[in-house]
């Protein structure tokens, strides 16, 4: 896996979103290249547009102008069928509010993406359960989400996001809803498997803890990439950057 | 090249949910939503009942009258209408509220999963797997509302006649309208019990249609943004 192999790439996306008369810009010409391998971490305030980038690198939704190219595709050639292809085979998503199907056991969860990618139950049992066992939970398969706490529920999750050996994982605000220590967990698990699995983590965040695990630093202002920093340049600024945001 | 080799990948491997593993889910659903689930049921049921009770009543009553005329005095009885003008707007009335009752309990129950929707189509659902699910949901309900709704309402209506016109009731049994009615019209006991069946589920399934399609038609983001 060469450094320089590209996984996602946005070129000049815009975001507008009009609300009446009033058009707000999400997003306002962002260039960004992903590289297969690495953990980056999108920072910035609230309202800068983290959560639009997400979506955009994570073909939920399309931009305004501009194109985003995953694994060489254009987003916006693609047809609806396609797009739940590469949602379902290339991405995993986590989100801040976990978003499991509270009817499903953690099991199930996690197998749910491989139903649609046409695995057989038997195959879709064996590799759940591995899946659950490496983020920890592999005695608690067959409960729901109400009887797991958040940080579980959030392994679930991140399992799930797993399920078909994508490409790349999003995570929007992965530690929000998470006490310190409980979202240092998540952060360090996200961190082991970016080394262990070889996946890229791209994950927006607030969490200054985050800094630590990242290989590079992406810092939006105003729908705007306002710097981006490799991880030998964070660990010289990360005491000045915490005084900054916090 | 590569990006042609790509997209030749992605469309042959299609997305798919088998119907058996959608069936299982839908079932799934229902049992853990259990109380939901049966006030609906219940709806469809109460509907129904009253539909088959005033169309077998009548051929039920019907057939009495026949009886007790023939045996009175053989005279030419002359043919009524199967379903009397009176209680055409009752049976049109049972089956408004049926799908407002139907459309009203779908639309609850895909308002409050608006999140689990966008959730699917985020792991790679498809628009019309979720309309499968959901209209899966709705017609187990609408043939179990029906099922027993066909069963109370022809109870209802055996009982009431058996107030109404006594021990005659028997005396009709073995010309009992199982069948057709006194004029002949497909409106016996058994085929009621069968419309009344098939009405309960296209009622549900028609009642959860809306709803259904528009949630599917959501795009993941906008799905999971709505807090409900
Ligand atoms: N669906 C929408 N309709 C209208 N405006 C929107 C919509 N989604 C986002 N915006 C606007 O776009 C801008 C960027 O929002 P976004 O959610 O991307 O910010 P964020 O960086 O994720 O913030 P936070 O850290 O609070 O999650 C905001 O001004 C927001 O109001
Ligand atoms: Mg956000």
């Amino acid at each position: 896996m060469a450094a320089n192999d590209i996984v996602v790439s946005a070129i000049g996306v815009h975001k507008e979103y009009r609300m009446g008369s009033e058009v707000v810009h999400a997003l306002d010409g962002i260039d960004i290249d992903i590289y297969r391998g690495e953990y980056l971490s999108l920072m910035g305030p609230s309202g800068s547009g983290k959560s639009t980038l997400f979506n955009m690198i994570g073909a939920l939704d399309q931009p305004t102008k501009g194109d985003v190219f995953i694994e060489g595709e254009n987003m916006a050639q693609l047809t609806m069928e396609q797009l739940a292809w590469i949602r379902c085979n290339r991405m995993g998503y986590i989100f801040q509010s976990f978003n499991l199907l509270i009817v499903m056991t953690a099991l199930e969860n996690v197998t749910l993406p491989m139903i649609f990618a046409g695995l057989s139950p038997k195959q879709r049992e064996e590799r759940g359960k591995e899946l659950l066992s490496i983020v920890g939970l592999g005695d608690r398969w067959s409960h729901r989400p109400t009887e797991l706490s958040g940080g579980q529920q959030q392994r679930v999750a991140i399992a799930r996001a797993l399920a078909n050996d994508p490409d790349i994982v999003l995570a929007d605000e992965p530690t929000a809803n998470l006490d310190t220590k409980t979202g240092r967990e998540i952060i360090n698990l996200l961190k082991e498997l970016n080394e262990s699995q070889n996946v890229t983590i791209v994950s927006a965040t607030h969490d200054l803890k985050m800094l630590d695990v990242s290989d590079r630093v992406v810092y939006i202002r105003d729908g705007k990439v306002e710097q981006i920093r490799a991880r030998d340049e964070i660990d010289i600024h990360v005491g000045s950057l915490a005084g900054e945001h916090e | 090249m590569e990006q042609q080799a790509q997209s030749d990948s992605a469309i042959r491997s299609q997305i798919r949910l088998p119907f058996s593993e959608a069936v299982r889910i839908s079932f799934q659903s229902l049992k853990i939503r259990f109380w939901r689930s049966i006030i609906t049921t219940l709806g469809i049921l109460f509907g129904i009942a009253f539909l088959v009770a005033v169309i077998s009543g009548n051929t039920i009553e019907a057939a009495v009258q026949a009886d007790e005329t023939q045996t009175v005095d053989s005279l030419a009885q002359e043919a009524e209408p199967s379903i009397p003008p009176h209680q055409v707007w009752l049976v049109i009335m049972s089956l408004i509220v049926c799908v407002v009752g139907i459309s009203n309990a779908m639309l609850m129950s895909v308002t409050e999963r608006f999140r689990e929707i966008g959730t699917m189509k985020c792991l790679g659902a498809l628009d019309r797997f979720v309309v499968l699910l959901f209209l899966l949901e709705s017609s187990l309900q609408g043939l179990a509302g029906a099922i027993a709704g066909s069963i109370v309402g022809t109870l209802f209506a055996l009982l009431v006649n058996l107030r109404a016109a006594g021990w005659s009731l028997w005396r009709v049994f073995y010309q009992f309208p199982w069948f057709t009615d006194v004029n002949g019209a497909p409106l016996g006991v058994a085929p009621v019990i069968l419309i009344g069946c098939l009405v309960g589920m296209a009622l549900a399934v028609i009642g959860a249609a809306g709803p259904a399609f528009r949630a599917a038609k959501m795009p993941p983001v906008e799905a999971m943004r709505v807090e409900v």
